[in-house]
């Protein structure tokens, strides 16, 4: 965000960033949040895919699709699916465990995106590696800020 | 009760992959909000969804307020004999809501 965006946001939408002020979470937030789940291991890079539009015009419902690749048999499965976001009130968006009867890597669903940021996908594997994919998402209408 | 939409085909073939797509009418909200004499609107979510096919659990989720309102979730099964699929939603002020489905294989 350029400090002219930033400092629109701030004069022209006064009750967006009243909103958005006190509850934001940051990107360490979200750093802490991954450090929680994953117990500390830092994830490698590749293996999942986080789909959604990166120009998105409406926040209160957003479309994602996270595939792994993975061929989901019983020695070698997905276990967990997170995701996360940098900058909505709390970074937690989801977590799935996946079981037996799961026939294939993914999951889909809408979520809320509270302005533009960062989004995130984590997953462990059957080994218990964790993979992530980050993608950078513009935001043109925030989730939430009609009351 | 909240009205849910659960689609998934009619039958399968042993060994085919199943798409099912899990609505449930919710309002989701977060607790970041206020209503228009500036209260601020409790938080009413669902936190939790799991989904089993005979009895082995397919998915379970965590939700939290970022999911959308009417949430929207997409599983994968592995068809392998005709059963159940049972689908539960569980949220705050006692919310609980139970579907379940038939998969024919054939």
């Amino acid at each position: 965000m350029t400090p002219r965006r930033r400092w629109m946001l701030h004069t022209t939408g006064l009750g967006l960033s009243l909103w958005l002020r006190p509850a934001s979470a940051t990107p360490e937030a979200m750093a802490a949040a991954l450090r929680e789940l994953t117990g500390g291991v830092r994830p490698q890079t590749g293996k999942v895919k986080l789909d959604l539009s990166e120009l998105v015009e409406n926040g209160n419902a957003v479309p994602v699709k996270v595939t792994v690749d993975s061929p989901m048999t019983a020695g070698d499965h997905v276990r967990r699916i997170a995701l996360f976001t940098e900058r909505n009130p709390r970074p937690e968006v989801a977590v799935f465990q996946l079981g037996p009867a799961a026939g294939r890597a993914r999951v889909d669903t809408r979520i809320r995106l509270a302005t533009s940021q960062q989004v995130l996908a984590l997953a462990q594997l059957g080994d218990g590696t964790w993979w992530q994919h980050r993608v950078d998402v513009i935001v043109t209408l925030a989730a939430c800020i009609e009351s | 009760m909240a009205r849910t939409v659960i689609t998934l085909p009619e039958r399968a073939r042993r060994g085919d992959i199943v798409e099912v797509r899990c609505l449930i009418a919710h309002t989701m909200e977060t607790g970041y909000r206020n209503d228009d004499q500036g209260q601020r609107l409790p938080a009413d979510l669902i936190r939790r969804f799991t989904c089993h096919y005979r009895g082995e659990l397919v998915c379970g989720a965590d939700l939290f307020a970022a999911i959308s309102a009417n949430p929207l979730l997409v599983l994968f099964v592995h068809a392998t004999e005709s059963g159940p699929l049972d689908f539960v939603w569980e949220g705050d002020n006692g919310f609980v809501q139970r579907e379940s489905r038939t998969l024919t294989v054939t």
